[in-house]
């Protein structure tokens, strides 16, 4: 579980034919731009919580 | 060479500049110590807790030449320019599991640098001797590149001049950065970057919310930029002899390989850098190093937002002869000129938190990776951060140098080079952190291996590429192809071959050499 809240999104972002699309747009941003940004911030999280798990 | 000078702009530039000059000698006196022994001159006595460690790496990491380059490729090309985030996302999870381990067992043994710790896990010098020497070469362009992005921001102000002139102000300046960092050594870095990080951010914050307000929100942006590359596409097309341009704002399927390799090979390289590690092992603890795997995508988050600035510049029709002036342009269109100067003095500050620091973990590993052992190897700690001071003047006027008499493309095919290089040292770092499985020698014709392929593979026919298709025209071997259809990252492709050339002779060759850590040494209190 850990390993998996750590590297899943790592696969995501490696895995660019996935997002490589402009619709659907997010405030005009295509989804190319805004799900990137959006997964660092759960990359981040992800992180956060494996590190939460690792220490209980 | 003032008459264009834009002077309330200037005026504000120069207000910050004198600002973190001060800091810079008056941080001397920070977490005060003697600043004669190398430990603190150059790691800071590692008692950087979290916060400081956060805005140190922070703004050791996201460079000045980001901040230009990045956007420059999204202005240019489009999607491609992106790499960056995808980049930032897959190396903090990384950094999760590996430098926890690497900081305990150099805080244990007295590590300072990454040829140190390759020495005292393999006890094979020669191999010190290749990580840190590769540690140098891919440092010195990239220090010279802070001083291209120092460059463009100046004659974004309306500094013009000739000849000898034309470098004065970013001679100044490092004139400046050298005496300080000689003075304060890391600490001089780690309390600038305080004001460095603070101002990126609000100059992200009022890019991304007034310049769109400008343009007519997001949606018109991305439209207008949609229109310019299809005219660039268009005008390619329409030249004799026809090019084809790949720009666009998602990534034409050619890129799709480059794209992810790029991210992969680029990551694994970051932390191998001196000035990375500089900024990693002054940490106080394992845990500020994990509480910043958290913390700094914040940083690759802004980074993602500074990438879209290329966009916004191509719909707010900036024309620049050079990609690299887009974001000084684009500036210079939204801000009112006070507001303007602030941008600039973020983005130099920008240059000169990492110049510091890399030239500070060029000089740490000078001084221990070659000096020491090769030349003088009873020095005292003393001894020790003479040499490195006055090695880090050396290496700011190299990067002077560099710039002065080397032509700027010249020096980023370099920094290109230079991660192709860097990376070549990651089997001997990050396997020697969790098995001594690998023995020195085999790791040693690995790097050598790797160093040879990714700058073999760099040496194209019209200037020197990225990426190379994974098919090879191998002399005595004949047409090899790999039947995968994409390029690939040569730094990727090297570090493999590197990788399997280190793995298959460490079955032959064996170590008996010493190693002087133990499994206990790479856990800290908390993972132990």
């Amino acid at each position: 579980m850990r390993y998996l809240l750590l590297f899943a999104p790592c696969v995501v972002a490696l895995w660019a034919p996935l997002y490589n699309v402009v619709e659907p747009r997010a405030f005009g941003v295509p989804f190319f731009y805004w799900f990137q940004l959006l997964l660092v911030l759960v990359s981040a999280i992800g992180i956060y919580l494996a590190d939460r798990i690792g220490k209980a | 060479m003032f008459e264009h000078l834009n002077v309330v702009a200037a005026a504000v530039f120069v207000f910050f500049f004198a600002l973190v000059t001060v800091l810079g000698f008056v941080a001397s006196r920070w977490k005060a110590a003697d600043l004669n022994s190398i430990g603190e001159w150059g790691l800071g006595g590692r008692r950087f807790g979290p916060w400081v460690t956060w805005f140190l790496l922070g703004g050791d990491l996201y460079t000045a030449y980001t901040v230009i380059a990045i956007p420059a490729v999204v202005y240019a090309i489009g999607a491609y320019g992106f790499f960056a985030v995808p980049y930032t996302i897959i190396i903090y999870p990384f950094l999760y599991l590996t430098m926890p381990r690497l900081w305990a067992v150099s805080h244990k043994h007295g590590y300072m640098t990454a040829g140190d710790f390759v020495l005292g896990r393999y006890g094979n010098p020669w191999l010190e001797l290749a990580v840190a020497m590769t540690g140098i070469l891919a440092t010195m362009p990239y220090i010279a590149l802070q001083l291209v992005g120092l460059e463009k921001v100046i004659s974004a102000l309306g500094f013009s001049g000739a000849g000898v002139m034309a470098h004065a102000p970013i001679t100044i300046a490092f004139v400046i950065l050298a005496l300080y960092t000689y003075k304060s050594g890391l600490r001089a870095p780690a309390m600038i970057a305080f004001v460095k990080d603070t101002m990126i951010y609000v100059f992200v914050i009022a890019a991304v919310v007034v310049i769109p307000y400008q343009l007519g929100g997001f949606g018109a942006i991305f439209a207008a930029a949609q229109k310019a590359f299809d005219a660039k596409i268009a005008a390619g097309a329409a030249a004799t002899p026809a090019v084809k341009v790949a720009a666009g704002l998602t990534l034409i399927p050619g890129q799709v390989g480059p794209y992810i390799t790029l991210a992969i090979g680029s990551a694994m390289a970051l932390f191998m850098y001196p000035h990375a590690l500089t900024g990693t092992l002054s940490a106080s603890s394992g845990r500020a190093i994990r509480f910043n795997t958290m913390t700094l995508p914040a940083y690759s988050f802004v980074l993602g937002l500074i990438a879209l600035l290329g966009v916004m510049a191509l719909a707010a029709g900036v024309k620049v002869g050079s990609p690299q002036d887009a974001v000084p342009q684009l500036v210079l269109w939204a801000f009112p000129d006070w507001f303007a100067g602030f941008c600039f003095a973020a983005i130099a500050l920008g240059a000169l938190v990492p110049a510091a620091v890399m030239s500070i973990g060029a000089a740490n590993t000078f001084t221990r990776n070659i000096w020491k052992p090769f030349v003088h190897p009873q020095m005292t700690p003393h001894e020790e951060s003479v040499v490195a001071k006055f090695v880090s003047l050396i290496v700011k006027i190299g990067a002077l140098l560099v710039i002065f008499f080397m032509p700027t493309k010249f020096a980023l095919d370099l920094q290109l080079l230079g991660g192709v290089w860097m990376v070549q040292i990651f089997p001997a770092m990050i396997f020697g952190l969790y098995t001594r499985w690998f023995s020195g020698s085999a790791l040693l014709i690995g790097w050598a291996s790797g160093m040879i392929v990714g700058t073999a593979l760099a040496w194209g026919d019209t200037a020197w590429v990225p990426v190379h298709a994974l098919k090879w025209d191998l002399p005595l071997i004949g047409p090899v192809d790999l039947g995968l259809g994409f390029a690939a990252y040569n730094g990727l492709t090297a570090v493999v071959v590197n990788m399997v050339v280190a793995m298959l002779l460490s079955l032959v060759l064996r170590s008996k050499a010493p190693d002087e850590t133990s499994p206990s040494d790479f856990l800290d209190a908390e993972a132990a």
